[in-house]
């Protein structure tokens, strides 16, 4: 991909970013921030792209590691927020 | 798989993600929003299968490593108290970051023909990435009170760290011009020490700034490690955590009334804390369950300020009995939420939604201060340095500059407090001794419980 493909799809994912997240409500900080750390679990995503093409025991070993790590991040990530989320309810949804 | 298809699917996670962001906008469609987000996510981990370029090595050890992180990970999101959910956060950010930090090494190891852009991209990769594992793990142990929460400053600290980011930009323009591995490992193992460094002298009360940034951090290393992998979609993703930390970072940082910089390394350039002789000697006036349910019992509209107290004594549950009791007596109650009370933001309002209370009734800092001079009675459960007047009067004073919530205009303030220990920043708070406040002690949940009990019985 060339340089200045990969710059625009960073400059615009960047104002997305801020328009999308500038709209969260305060009350919904903390979920917010589990959200966006879940998010970042697609890591797994890369760690699964260079275990998939590694045949050195090293960078295997390494790369598993990354899978480990990042499936965690990302699994409990969004678990976690679906907890959370879950227990926000308004008047009407009272038990 | 078709490239195309691989691409466009890979949009589709994309947008999924944008999504999860944007379904936050409101408490309705959080849900179903993240829920969005987590399907993308899954099928991000099941195309990654049919990358067109795929080589099809260690599939099965992929796919029992993926399974060994989701018999990890599903557990610690399922049982994690909601007091604990900011050490939880940290925690996930950390593994986040180290991931982000191994796969671009190992594209490193791989590929040694890189070009210069990429091999930036990979130091940037490891360095933050690095910074973000050790800095949270950190941050874990802070919150989880296995080490102090104070600030951590030791004799030349401030030229050890100024020393150690010498030495990492120092290896960093070492692996851009020669390569080779010994110059990365020693970038990796100083990027390490770096966020160790960097975290401790954090005071406790600022560790939630910490969090929100390390998870900005953790975004952008995604972001660049998407660079190396030449990955749109890691593109994508990592940029979007990036901007909503960096958002979330300035937010919190100007709840706390101070910049970013003072947050980070005030620690070295604040003087130690004076602590106060008098403070003993003063008197302070106790009041008993029975004083305060008649206090509230008559009274038109009480605001509740919960701090981490609350979050430590698990008094939510009680918080809200007494909450409909009082709107059951026709007595208007909400909750004046601080942004930064509790142990990351947002915190009180999770503590509260689990007990069920009505997020209507959650009540920010704004919007709950001009109606002070209008309640009559302020129940302050567990929290200290988000009322403390000093932030206010006390130049000098770790907490000087923060908003605070004005509970000093209402016309009575009970505290419901464990013992005199003062708050997470450690200062004084000079409203404890003020004629109209009166302090409940003993822990939260059975304080509060009595209180209920008294105010059944009137």
């Amino acid at each position: 991909m060339s340089s200045i493909v990969i710059l625009t799809i960073f400059v615009l994912s960047v104002f997305i970013g801020f328009e999308v997240v500038s709209k969260v409500s305060t009350t919904l900080h903390t979920p917010l921030m589990s959200g966006a750390n879940a998010i970042h679990g697609i890591i797994l995503f890369g760690a699964i792209m260079v275990a998939d093409k590694s045949t050195t025991t090293l960078t295997t070993s390494l790369s598993i590691a990354a899978i480990v790590l990042a499936t965690i991040n990302m699994v409990g990530g969004f678990v976690v927020t679906d907890r959370m989320l879950e227990m926000f309810k308004g008047k009407g949804g009272k038990k | 798989m078709n490239s195309n298809l691989y691409a466009l699917l890979g949009l589709v996670v994309a947008v999924s993600f944008i999504m999860a962001l944007k379904g936050l906008s409101a408490p309705k469609t959080a849900r179903r929003g993240n829920l969005i987000g987590a399907a993308g996510a899954t099928l991000a981990t099941v195309i990654v299968f049919f990358e067109p370029g795929a080589e099809h090595h260690n599939t099965l050890l992929i796919i029992l490593a993926i399974a060994f992180g989701v018999i990890v990970g599903v557990p610690a999101a399922r049982k994690v108290q909601m007091t604990q959910m900011p050490q939880l956060v940290a925690l996930f950010n950390g593994v986040g970051g180290g991931a982000a930090a191994l796969v671009s090494i190992v594209e490193y190891l791989t590929h040694s023909d890189e070009n210069t852009a990429a091999v930036i991209a990979t130091v940037f990769t490891v360095v933050v990435g690095s910074i973000s594992f050790s800095g949270s793990v950190i941050t874990f142990l802070k919150l989880q009170e296995i080490m102090t929460t104070r600030p951590v400053v030791f004799p030349g600290g401030r030229f050890v760290i100024a020393a150690t980011l010498v030495g990492v930009l120092g290896t960093s323009v070492w692996v851009v011009q020669s390569g080779g591995n010994t110059p990365l490992l020693v970038m990796g193992l100083l990027s390490l020490a770096f966020g160790v460094l960097f975290v401790l002298p954090v005071g406790g009360a600022d560790v939630p700034i910490v969090i929100s940034l390390l998870n900005a951090f953790t975004g952008l290393t995604v972001a660049a490690g998407g660079y190396v992998l030449d990955s749109t979609l890691l593109i994508v993703a990592g940029t979007l955590v990036g901007a909503s930390g960096t958002i979330l970072t300035r937010l919190m940082a100007a709840a706390m009334g101070r910049s970013l910089f003072g947050t980070l390394f005030g620690a070295f350039t604040a003087k130690p804390q004076e602590i106060s002789a008098a403070g003993e000697a003063r008197s302070v006036k106790s009041s008993s369950p029975d004083d305060v349910a008649i206090l509230l019992n008559y009274a038109q509209r009480v605001v509740i300020v919960p701090g981490f107290g609350l979050a430590v004594a698990q008094a939510q549950h009680t918080v809200r009995e007494l909450a409909d009791i009082l709107a059951e007596k026709g007595i208007d109650v909400a909750y004046g939420i601080h942004p930064v009370a509790g142990r990351m933001p947002g915190h009180m309002n999770v503590l509260l939604a689990e007990a069920n209370v009505p997020y209507e009734q959650l009540v920010e800092m704004e919007e709950v201060n001009p109606t002070f001079p209008q309640t009559d009675v302020v129940l302050v459960v567990g929290a200290n340095d988000v009322v403390n007047p000093a932030a206010k009067t006390t130049p000098g004073c770790p907490i000087y500059g923060m908003p605070i919530l004005d509970v000093a205009q209402a016309g009575n303030v009970i505290f419901l407090k464990r013992s005199m220990r003062p708050g997470f920043a450690g200062i004084e708070n000079e409203l404890l001794y003020d004629p109209k406040t009166s302090l409940l002690f003993g822990d939260a949940k059975d304080s509060l419980t009595k209180v209920v009990n008294a105010l059944k019985a009137l």
